[in-house]
């Protein structure tokens, strides 16, 4: 499967320990920005009850859903503690301050 | 018969002599004291957290009446003694009484030094030795005025932090080149400096005072060098000199100081002098650690025990001003046979020096990082060779015991007996151990009453709990009673809160890293409780921090379980009008809003808006005149109110005017969870007063104040606060009763549970008995909501954090 790299714009415009949407036709992508400047990006859905990650507290390499309080690790997309379940991940490379999103380009052709 | 025995002096070193005296002779004297100050005694100390504000007198009395009765003590406070008949054994109070004594013990401190300049007598011209002082000062420092503190030493640097603290702009004059040169070395002194000058304090040095000058009061300091620097407070703490007169005019031998022996007796056998007053083996003291030894020595002489000698005091000091860390003991001039160990991480800012001299410590000099400072104190007073540890001497025993992370518990047990826990009271390790294991102690409650650890500020309890827990081992676990906040810290709500206020954190970070958070960033749970904590103690100051923020509070909305938001505008107390529901049918229309509900509080709830229409629904709303109803914050929600008077034919009250008076006073306050609110214009209750936060009920003779009432998952019905007469006092009384939520309700914590946990007798006496109190609650509310009563969604239509509300990007391609 081959990747496309999308640039989404650059990452001083993601609040630190914050978070931005990107629309795209697979529905939501939550980018985060961690306190040491680290960007992931999840789609925006709470494996628990669809959930807006992306409005969610960031703390470490974690967000907490703001819905129930599942706490979701951004770096592989896991429910952390008691609780089951994984938010899909998205590739995130950051050149020069530009944070580009790796989508499969299947599912882009798919929509296209 | 008992002897007589008589202080002169109620102060710290006298009634420490006391205090010791009681432990070794309680019954062999009649004890009579005599205080110049009409108080009770208290920490003189802590006068610099007093004048900053950060704690009442009250705070730091340490001996109240109560304890001058309990031993059996006469206490003459306010009473000055004039002479003393060494030939009868008597002395002569300012009033002509002559009392006897056996035994008498001088404590009578130091004066201030006053620099010989013109104008020195000048109103406004004040020195910082007692609360007096502080008062005189606090009369001047009103917000705005200026301020110039002449001497940079420890005493002019607390006092002018303190003035800065009360809003003067202040300017200190400093002789030497650098601040504090008795105690710091050069680079110390410039990191403190750059500190200071970063909060605000200008700081002149090498600056010569020549004159200060004004006509009817002080109006400035003028230099040497011609420089003048306008005033309207002007603070001399260039020093201290023993108040050795009462002796001198007795004829008693002294020189700068009543001298005394080893004994700590002077030139007459039935006469003993203590503090700051003495002067032994050439040496005067104006350091807290040397009384106490001191009156150890006095005490041991007055019980019998001849043997007992004062050898001198090795002294260190810390700085009083919170926020800045320094500590500095014995020697660090230049001294060629001496050897220097320097760490400096500039980017912390932490300077650390050890001096040693043949493999001894002989001084230390730690800017920014002090939790070495009692170690290093006791290696420089035992003399002990520390070759074998040099080489990791400066990154403190952790590192020494094999580079892992602490156990904080081992650091407390490897401390020595002698080793200082609660710096404001001078209560050492091993008298804190003694007291656990003889007393059979179980809490810091009962270390706090019996030794008076962490009773000041607060901010040793942490230690003393470990001391707890390694005195008792596990049987203290299970008596430990305080929950952490979460899981990134061992301290509690209040822990926290007394820590932010003690050791002035100012930010979040600061806060995780002062505290030792086990997390890089905290969590969902503790982020926004410090956020609040900060908020609310450095209002108008701290920069709220929306991450930490949960997303209602951070959008202004309440987001619903498909991601939506909710907005209710505000409608005061509970009142509309036809022009108002016109702009909300406006808006419902415009855009597509899919629900419109009414809810339980008497607002009127838009479901299922979109995020990023938000701004324009605020603006369109904004233009009607409505503003945010804050129904998503932890902060004042609503009013709830009845017709009352002006329509109802049972009313007694108009408790509709009401309600919106008192939701105009309090919208926009954060509190640490959601506030409720209504009024009833009779006792039928039609508002439901009585299951509200804070309930008000109109009676024919005024109104009754309700609190603690709630009608979630646990449905209480309110107490009776108390009953006042006119609108103003339901005001007054509504504010102080938020501002004291504010200020010690734990975050997440509703008030009927805050009121239960405190007690309804408490809130009384600080809102309803104490007029004093209750007004300063109301005050610093008001000042509080100053700065947060803007309309949030205004801000936000007008683009304050727009990209909050736009996506990042839009990858539809």
């Amino acid at each position: 499967m081959k990747i496309d790299w999308i640039d989404v714009g650059v990452m001083d415009d993601i609040p630190v320990m914050g978070a931005r949407v990107v629309r795209s036709r697979d529905g939501d992508i939550a980018v985060f920005r961690t306190a040491d400047d680290q960007v992931f990006a999840l789609y925006d859905r709470c494996p628990h009850k669809g959930g807006p990650l992306s409005e969610g507290i960031v703390h470490g390499r974690s967000v907490t859903c703001p819905l129930h309080n599942w706490v979701i690790s951004l770096e592989t997309g896991t429910v952390e503690g008691p609780d089951q379940g994984c938010a899909s991940q998205i590739a995130v490379s950051v050149d020069q301050g530009r944070v580009r999103l790796g989508l499969p380009r299947a599912s882009l052709a798919a929509h296209g | 018969m008992r002897e007589k025995l008589v202080l002169i002096g109620n102060g710290m070193a006298g009634v420490r002599v006391l205090e010791e005296l009681m432990e070794r002779a309680p019954d062999r004297y009649d004890v009579t004291v005599f205080g110049a100050e009409p108080h009770p005694t208290y920490n003189r100390i802590m006068l610099s957290p007093v004048l900053a504000g950060e704690k009442q007198f009250n705070d730091i009395v340490t001996h109240d009446r109560a304890w001058y009765e309990g031993h059996g003590f006469t206490l003459c406070a306010g009473t000055r003694i004039d002479a003393i008949d060494r030939a009868e054994r008597r002395v002569v109070t300012s009033d002509g009484r002559r009392v006897p004594y056996d035994r008498l013990v001088i404590a009578t401190g130091s004066h201030p030094f006053i620099v010989p300049v013109p104008g020195k007598d000048l109103p406004g011209v004040v020195t910082f030795r007692d609360i007096a002082d502080v008062d005189s000062m606090l009369a001047g420092a009103s917000g705005g005025r200026r301020a110039v503190v002449i001497g940079g030493g420890l005493l002019g640097l607390e006092a002018a932090n303190g003035l800065l603290a009360r809003g003067m702009t202040v300017t200190v004059v400093h002789l030497m080149a650098t601040v504090m040169e008795r105690q710091l070395d050069d680079a110390a002194g410039y990191l403190l400096r750059r500190e200071l000058e970063r909060r605000g304090l200008a700081v002149i040095t090498e600056a010569n005072t020549e004159r200060i000058f004004g006509t009817s009061r002080v109006e400035g300091v003028r230099l040497k060098d011609g420089r003048e620097i306008p005033a309207d407070l002007v603070v001399m703490a260039v020093g201290i000199r023993p108040n050795g007169d009462l002796g001198k005019a007795t004829g008693l031998a002294a020189n700068r100081g009543i001298v005394v022996d080893d004994r700590m007796v002077t030139s007459d056998e039935a006469i003993l002098a203590v503090g700051e007053c003495v002067e032994h083996r050439g040496q005067s003291y104006g350091l807290v650690a040397p009384l106490y030894e001191m009156a150890k020595v006095v005490a041991d002489q007055l019980a019998g025990n001849g043997d007992s000698i004062y050898q001198g005091s090795v002294t260190s000091t810390k700085l009083k001003v919170t926020g800045i860390d320094v500590f500095s003991a014995g020697a660090f001039g230049a001294d060629k046979e001496a050897e220097d160990i320097v760490f400096r991480d500039a980017a912390r800012g932490i300077y650390k020096r050890i001096i040693l001299k043949e493999n001894r410590v002989v001084g230390a000099v730690l800017y920014g990082d002090t939790a070495d400072g009692a170690r290093l104190f006791q290696l420089l007073r035992s003399g002990n060779d520390v070759s074998a540890e040099r080489d990791t001497l400066i990154f403190g025993p952790a590192f020494a015991a094999g580079g892992a992370a602490p156990d904080p518990l081992e650091a407390v047990a490897a401390l020595p007996a002698e080793a200082e826990i609660c710096g404001c009271n001078g209560v050492c390790k091993g008298k804190i151990v003694a007291a656990i294991t003889d007393k059979g102690l179980q809490s810091v409650d009962d270390v706090r009453v019996h030794t008076k650890a962490s009773a000041s500020c607060g901010s040793c309890t942490g230690l003393v709990e470990k001391l707890l827990k390694c005195t008792l081992g596990d049987g203290f676990e299970q008596g430990s009673s305080v929950k952490p906040i979460c899981g990134c810290t061992s301290y509690g709500h209040d822990e926290i809160r007394k820590l932010i206020r003690a050791k002035d954190m100012r930010t979040i970070p600061q806060v995780m890293q002062d505290l030792g958070w086990t997390t890089a960033n905290g969590c969902s749970k503790c982020r926004p409780a410090l956020n609040y904590y900060l908020l609310c103690e450095y209002p108008g100051e701290y920069r709220d921090d929306a991450q930490s923020r949960f997303v209602n509070e951070r959008v202004h909305a309440n987001i619903q379980k498909d991601g939506t938001y909710s907005v209710v505008p505000r409608m005061w107390g509970g009142v509309t009008s036809a022009a108002e529901l016109r702009a909300i049918a406006d808006v419902v229309d415009r855009y597509d809003i899919p629900s419109v509900k009414v809810t339980g509080g008497q607002r009127i709830d838009l479901l299922g808006v979109k995020k990023e229409q938000l701004p324009a629904v605020w603006a369109d709303l904004n233009k009607a005149g409505l503003v945010s109803g804050h129904a998503y914050g932890k902060a004042l929600r609503t009013v709830k109110t009845c017709v009352g008077s002006e329509w109802c034919r049972f009313g007694t009250q108009d408790s509709t005017s009401m309600g919106i008076a008192l939701e105009r006073t309090t919208w926009g306050a954060w509190t640490p969870h959601k506030v409720k609110m209504a009024v009833s214009g009779c006792p039928r209750n039609c508002a439901e007063a009585t299951v509200k936060d804070f309930g008000v009920v109109a009676v024919e003779s005024g109104w009754e104040l309700h609190v603690g009432g709630a009608a979630g998952m646990h449905v209480r019905a309110t107490q009776l606060l108390c009953k006042v007469a006119t609108a103003e006092e339901v005001l007054e009384y509504c504010c102080a009763f938020l501002q004291l939520y504010r200020e010690e309700g734990r975050y997440l914590e509703r008030p009927w549970p805050w009121i239960e946990r405190v007690g309804l007798s408490y809130l009384q006496r600080r809102i309803v008995e104490d007029a004093q109190s209750r007004r300063a609650l109301q005050a610093r509310f008001r000042h509080a909501v100053s700065f947060t009563q803007k309309d949030p969604w205004a801000e936000r239509a007008a683009g304050s954090t727009a990209h909050e509300f736009a996506p990042l990007a839009e990858i539809m391609a």
